[in-house]
């Protein structure tokens, strides 16, 4: 039972970060229709600029408060994410809507390539740490010799996700965006006729995905404290998984589809094979999409002709 | 729509003279310096190492990011300033006629062919059969063996339209296949070579008939699992594959039952050579050449066959074919199994070749590798993926022999891993520039050679 609660706490944590990522993948699938391959390296990118700037501000400017540090790192890392993403939707994405059919998925491959190979050159090949930060740690009960703990970062990522869903939920719930938003992800010809501009409405959406991607980032080097170049790929692949299953286009659905797949793979790990536990979210992701390709929350996929 | 070239040239359109013109690309330049700027930021700006301590710290390259920022500032203000006629419109080009492409394609085909069974011979008088050995293998049998995976994922991707990330899981099988079959049971390669091909068209079906009839990009996801399924099924199912460490000691290929080595029994004391090892290396070259050219010929006579046009077809419209009454399941199932098992036996030659197999020779970016030659090459156009594995392969390996780059950029400078950055440009360039692929003259399977007479009176005769 302490174990079981223990892991609940652990797979919460890791959905947390899992569910930020699925937003960016699921608006942007909603909006134009494409699975934003790069997605997932944007993310590893993202977490590559918090780590550098985290260390920028300790070593070079000298803030001693961490709590300080954090709060500026996650903000400068989301503008500059998104500044990424705005730019990676205006060279490879743009021009390719109404292009073939699996031109922008190509692109987006090409962009992943690129952008995981550019860290790998930039930033070398070797795994790099971030000096352990907000270590304390809550011994929530105790049973069977066991201690079921709470670190603070899972608090910090648990509280930070949960305040950046709320604002992101009434960004496209209460906003003038938000309305465009959904207006051209339900049919995007009319939304332009209505004046809406289409344009800026999906550079925004990129923006907003990769924002909240860049949150992810930030939250993932603090919990695992370690990032590599290669490490876009998996939790992107994940976070796709996410988005799947929680029905792509549907917002509640990456959350909880990333809770679940958090959930799922630390279950896994914990009481079957940690080696194994990629091939559980890949096969729940091929399962998904072979027996219920619209998700849990999504709308039926109709083919019109 | 145009981007952000598009406010400039409304501008210049309305008030041409230069200051104002130079003023507005002044701003635009200044933007896209900006913009690099923030991009290059951190990323560029520092490097993060480790010290003796095992600590990060940062290394500066302040240089790099003003360098990177200018470089953006000169490069969009020479093309604000001074802007490119707008595109004429794309006027449908009476292209040339089938029969002068097909002659120039099967001179270029013969000139290939040529230089390519040369190319061992003319090595091995170049370099000696010690120098030759580089060349023939890392060139040779390498650039091969991809044009060889390139050619079976086309038709896949090219011909039928689907596009699989999991290729080279297939690959993966071929190779395993031959290094378990031969090293536990002892089976010789000429057993393994077409025993792995089937397997891996099994593993093509298998995998296959759940997800065809899944929607492009969706498939494209669900192979990517399915292939990195099986990489980590390989890594750790220890006791059959030896996981991360590989399987070692490969037979090596034999010469139809006559080793490669010194002595009464070998290749070289049969033909009355002096024994050198270069004799496997060319051995090699030419199977998979002969191997590669019997999947060209293949393929093209396929794609004048009922299969090959139903794929083609498939490619451009599904709904319409699936209305035509074209087996769809079936047809793509052919097509994954066709180009799976092409990647079997590439796998098999690749083990052959290497003497060695292990899991992290078939990540997901070797997949985007062979995809890469595929997109590059032009999707569907046998020679363009052949010139796409010529220059994407041994671009890179001749990037390994410029020691003199050393010179310029340091020691640490090791050009490889520009590759695949390089591999992802020209991917998103492509699909930006030419979606199609390099080179997209695809022949028409059928045209009318010669506009045939309908008259009434044949029409009745069942003529016309």
């Amino acid at each position: 039972m302490e174990i079981f609660l223990q892991q609940l706490i652990n797979g919460i944590t890791l959905g947390s970060i899992y569910g930020l990522i699925a937003i960016g993948y699921t608006m942007v699938f909603g909006i134009i229709g494409m699975v934003n391959f790069a997605h997932g390296d944007v993310f590893m990118l993202s977490a590559f600029i918090a780590l550098i700037l985290f260390l920028a501000l300790t070593q070079l400017i000298g803030i001693t408060s961490l709590a300080l540090a954090f709060v500026v790192v996650l903000f400068a890392s989301m503008a500059l994410t998104s500044l990424w993403s705005f730019i990676i939707e205006r060279i490879a994405y743009r021009r390719l809507r109404g292009s073939f059919r699996l031109a922008p998925l190509i692109s987006a491959i090409g962009m992943s390539i690129f952008l995981s190979n550019l860290v790998y050159v930039l930033q070398g090949p070797r795994n790099k740490a971030l000096p352990p930060a907000f270590t304390e740690v809550i011994k929530v009960t105790h049973g069977g010799g066991y201690d079921v703990t709470l670190s603070l970062k899972q608090v910090l990522i648990v509280g930070v996700t949960a305040v950046l869903l709320g604002g992101f939920w009434f960004l496209v719930q209460k906003t003038s965006f938000g309305r465009a938003q959904r207006a051209c992800e339900q049919d995007s010809r009319m939304a332009a006729l209505l004046g809406i501009d289409v344009d800026r409405t999906i550079s925004l959406t990129f923006v907003i995905g990769a924002a909240l991607a860049a949150v992810a980032g930030v939250l993932y080097i603090i919990y695992y404290g370690v990032i590599n170049s290669g490490d876009g790929f998996v939790p992107g692949v994940k976070a796709f998984t996410a988005a799947v299953l929680g029905g792509v286009g549907s917002l509640p659905g990456a959350v909880l589809g990333g809770l679940l797949i958090g959930l799922i793979e630390t279950f896994w790990a914990a009481y079957f094979s940690s080696d194994y536990k990629d091939v559980a979210a890949f096969s729940i992701l091929a399962v998904t999409l072979i027996f219920l390709p619209s998700g849990l929350f999504g709308r039926p996929d109709v083919e019109k002709v | 729509m145009q981007g952000s070239a598009q406010p400039v040239s409304s501008l210049s359109s309305r008030d041409t003279s230069r200051s104002s013109r130079f003023r507005a690309a002044l701003i635009e330049a200044a933007k896209a310096g900006a913009i690099m700027f923030g991009l290059a930021f951190p990323i560029l700006a520092w490097r993060t190492d480790l010290n003796f301590s095992n600590e990060l710290f940062l290394r500066s390259r302040w240089p790099a990011v003003f360098a990177a920022a200018l470089a953006a500032f000169v490069i969009r203000f020479m093309l604000a300033a001074w802007p490119r006629r707008a595109a004429k419109t794309v006027t449908a080009k009476a292209g040339a006629p089938p029969h002068a492409l097909t002659m120039a394609a099967r001179l270029a085909g013969g000139a290939g062919i040529a230089a390519l069974i040369a190319f061992p011979l003319v090595m091995l008088a170049a370099f000696g059969p010690a120098g030759a050995q580089k060349w023939i293998d890392n060139f040779g049998v390498q650039i091969l063996l991809y044009v060889l995976l390139g050619w079976g994922l086309n038709i896949v991707v090219g011909l039928a339209g689907l596009l699989d990330l999991g290729y080279v899981a297939f690959y993966a099988v071929g190779a395993y296949a031959y290094a378990l079959l031969s090293t536990t049971w002892g089976w010789s390669f000429w057993l393994c070579l077409p025993v792995a091909g089937a397997l891996a068209a099994l593993w093509g079906v298998a995998l296959g008939l759940p997800v065809l009839r899944l929607r492009g990009d969706y498939l494209a996801i669900v192979t990517l699992a399915f292939g990195e399924i099986i990489r980590i099924v390989l890594t750790n199912w220890t006791a059959l594959t030896n996981g991360d460490a590989g399987i070692n000691s490969i037979p090596r290929i034999s010469f139809f039952g006559w080793p490669f080595v010194a002595g009464p029994h070998g290749f070289a004391a049969l033909f009355g050579l002096k024994y050198a090892p270069v004799h496997r290396l060319i051995f090699l070259f030419y199977l998979v050449l002969a191997l590669a050219l019997l999947v060209n010929f293949l393929t093209l006579r396929l794609r004048r066959l009922p299969l090959g046009r139903a794929f083609e077809a498939l490619r451009e419209d599904e709904i319409a074919c699936r209305s035509l009454g074209i087996d769809t399941v079936a047809t793509k199932l052919t097509a994954f199994a066709l180009g799976a098992s092409i990647a079997g036996m590439a796998g098999a030659l690749f083990a052959a070749r290497q003497n060695f197999v292990s899991p992290t020779s078939f990540t997901f970016m070797e997949s985007a590798t062979i995809l890469a030659l595929v997109v590059l090459g032009g999707s569907g156009s046998q020679l363009g993926v052949a010139l796409a594995a010529i220059g994407v392969i041994g671009g890179s390996e001749l990037l390994r022999e410029l020691d003199g780059l050393k010179a310029i950029f340091g020691d640490g400078f090791d050009p490889t891993q520009y590759r695949m950055l390089i591999v992802g440009v020209a991917m998103v360039a492509m699909m930006n520039w030419k979606p199609r692929g390099l080179i997209a003259i695809r022949k028409p399977s059928i045209f009318l050679v010669k506009a045939k007479p309908v008259v009434g009176a044949l029409a009745q005769e069942g003529h016309g």
